[in-house]
């Protein structure tokens, strides 16, 4: 049974994945921008819910909502900051900005609170092991692939049934045609950047809880791996980003499975290259063409 | 693990050696000095700088040693006398500590210093004026031999070398534990790491226990789900996994998670407060790691140091910095009594010779790259705490 415990890895990882994925993805649909500071606010997500469970006592639940919010309020803050006033600038000017961002929270981390790891404590979650056909099956990350399906469906919820949802199909659409007929393109972008940045939050979390170990740069290689979810899935696309990154996920855990683990981190970027050679509009993308 | 630590000073000491210039800075702690029947003993420690606190450990047992073996009437008639040197945790100045020691104060001996690099930039001088040089704690395998691999005929260590702990850990499976297959699991991109899978790959084949499984994983990792799974596939009855605590905690955390109750074993490299916290107690429980000693070790010969250590020092228990520094008088003492002279070409010959030597830090024989054999401490964790489990010999 042991491809069905590869597979449950896989599953765990890939959902970690998707839930930083979606806020690539969200931004790039709305605003041609791909984010690179996304990995950074999943980390700093990963580091506000430890000080709720840890300095405050919270239970999971709270931390993951005062993360969520804090990091919808970063994310809010960085595009106002650093990405509305090049919107109207070239696209590597704001992908430019985007790095530095990027490296002006990591950096600004370590300078806030040094560089040393922190552990999450241990008993957040009842951590239980399920014995299913021979298979381990950790309480855990049953609890965290739960709340990850939980956020995926209040997320697909918002965008398809709400008025802001609307809004912000609208103007990723067409960003000009939205604003003639009434919608804030503004508030409508910060919305986005709000909510994507939430679910860096909440995965963030998740993260910690499931691998204990957090630090102020564990956001680059799962932000770069995100991106590649991102463009696997189609980016632009949200069920796409939530694919993308269950795939990749599996598709590790198979990597290493088969005996190659050292080579893992280099299978998802040869994904990514083979799909912008074979098909740069990933599963679910559309193919759009270049209007003149 | 100092080695790691050894180069970063390496870098440094380079730049403040050159704005340190000819500022030696030095420090005899001896009023007298003039005393010609005393056997000199230079101790060139780390007693400021970045691991002033290994220095100041091992001095503090030198010290112990020494008054020691002074009560009971010296070595060979003589009183030992001994002569600090502070070389600031710096290559430099641990290489110019050994020139004043030798030119100006004549030492007999040195013992020093902490961390492999400041003994190495020593290691030259002490070849060339024929200074016998004792390391208490240099465990990477360059203290005692150069780069072309000849050995440093005047230079000796206490510890045991990092690579060595494989070989231990491996008895420690294949006799203690009696397992007959075990996995490697272990960071590809640390030496450390592979000195030390490398000795237990070749002892534990050698007692005719099989390896059923290798993996390795790359520092900074936080998944090894995958791997794991693949290793409880092969369902190895012992787990060695040398690495540093950072990964290791997740390691030990996700195998548990994953059913494998196999027991995991590591070396120093586990020795942090933070493993605990990383893979929580419970996972902990039947894994183990190697040190070098334990004052809980049941010994009488570490029962007495401890008790005199703690009678000295107001109840403190010594580390294991203290034990090696009081080891390494020992060591040089028994080396001059079988001589009977204190020549330092005859004490080199006699160190070279030196065989199950019974010492704090366990039983000590040199090989011919002057590493010691010697027995190493495994400790087990019973609940986040770190329990005497037994003393392994070669």
């Amino acid at each position: 049974m042991d491809w069905l415990q590869q597979l449950i890895n896989g599953i765990s990882l890939g959902s970690i994945y998707a839930l930083i994925a979606l806020g690539y993805t969200m931004v790039y649909g709305i605003i041609k921008l791909i984010n690179f500071a996304h990995g950074d606010v999943f980390m700093v997500g990963a580091f506000i819910g430890f000080y709720a469970i840890k300095g405050w006592g919270l239970s999971f639940l709270p931390a993951l909502i005062i993360s969520m919010a804090f990091c919808a309020v970063f994310g809010v803050l960085i595009e106002r900051i650093a990405y509305k006033r090049l919107r109207n600038a070239t696209r590597i000017a704001a992908l430019i900005t985007a790095i530095g961002m990027s490296l002006l929270i990591e950096y600004g981390m370590i300078y806030i609170r040094g560089a040393q790891p922190e552990a999450y404590p241990a008993d957040v979650l009842p951590n239980k092991a399920i014995n299913f056909l021979g298979v381990h099956i950790n309480s855990q990350s049953l609890f965290i692939l739960l709340t990850s399906i939980i956020l995926m469906i209040i997320l697909q919820f918002i965008v398809q049934r709400t008025k802001m949802g609307k809004a912000m199909r609208a103007v990723s659409l067409d960003m000009d045609a939205a604003r003639l007929m009434g919608i804030s393109v503004d508030k409508t972008i910060s919305f986005t950047f709000a909510i994507g940045s939430a679910l860096a939050g909440a995965a963030g979390v998740v993260f910690g809880v499931y691998y204990t170990k957090i630090e102020p740069l564990m956001g680059v290689i799962p932000g770069l791996k995100a991106f590649v979810a991102a463009v696997l899935g189609g980016i632009g696309s949200i069920p796409g980003a939530m694919v993308g990154g269950i795939f990749l996920g599996v598709i590790e855990s198979i990597v290493s499975a088969a005996g190659f683990s050292l080579w893992r981190d280099a299978a998802a970027f040869v994904i990514l290259i083979l799909i912008l050679i074979f098909r740069p509009s990933g599963i679910f993308g559309k193919n759009t063409r270049e209007k003149v | 693990m100092k080695k790691k630590f050894s180069k970063v000073f390496m870098v440094s000491a380079l730049a403040a050696g050159i704005l340190a210039g000819c500022g030696t800075g030095n420090q005899s702690a001896s009023g007298g000095g003039g005393n010609s029947d005393a056997f000199k003993l230079g101790v060139n420690m780390e007693l400021s700088g970045n691991v002033a606190s290994y220095g100041e450990s091992m001095t503090k047992g030198i010290e112990m040693a020494v008054a020691e073996i002074n009560k009971a009437g010296g070595v060979e008639g003589k009183k030992i006398e001994v002569i600090k040197n502070d070389n600031k945790s710096e290559a430099a100045e641990a290489t110019n500590g050994i020139i004043k020691l030798t030119s100006q104060d004549k030492v007999n001996a040195v013992i020093g210093a902490a961390t492999s690099g400041n003994t190495v930039a020593q290691a030259q001088i002490a070849n060339d004026t024929k200074t016998v040089l004792i390391a208490p704690g240099g465990t990477s395998p360059t203290v005692t031999v150069d780069e072309k691999g000849k050995v440093r005929e005047f230079v000796f260590r206490t510890s045991f070398i990092d690579p060595f702990q494989g070989t231990v850990a491996a008895n420690f499976a294949s006799n203690n534990l009696k397992v007959k297959d075990a996995a490697i699991f272990s960071d590809s991109s640390s030496d450390y790491a592979k000195g030390l899978s490398d000795a237990f790959k070749k002892t534990f084949e050698k007692a005719g226990g099989k390896i059923v499984a290798e993996e390795s994983y790359v520092g900074k990792d936080t998944d090894f789900r995958a791997t794991l799974t693949r290793i409880k596939a092969k369902n190895p009855s012992f787990i060695f996994i040398p690495g540093y605590y950072e990964e290791v905690g997740l390691i030990v955390k996700q195998a548990r998670e994953l059913g494998i109750t196999a027991p995991l074993m590591g070396a120093d490299g586990w020795d942090s407060p933070k493993l605990v916290d990383l893979a929580g107690a419970d996972a902990l429980n039947n894994t183990y790691l190697i040190n070098h000693y334990s004052t809980e070790d049941p010994d009488q010969k570490v029962q007495d140091f401890v008790k005199a250590f703690k009678d000295k020092n107001n109840g403190d228990a010594p580390n294991a910095f203290n034990a090696l520094g009081y080891d390494t008088v020992y060591f040089l003492a028994d080396a001059i009594k079988r001589a009977g002279s204190t020549d330092s070409v005859k004490i080199q010959q006699e160190l070279a010779k030196t065989k199950d030597l019974s010492l704090v830090t366990g039983v000590l024989s040199i090989d011919k790259n002057h590493h010691p054999i010697k027995s190493a401490t495994v400790l087990e964790y019973k609940d986040g705490k770190q329990v005497f489990n037994s003393k392994i010999n070669p």
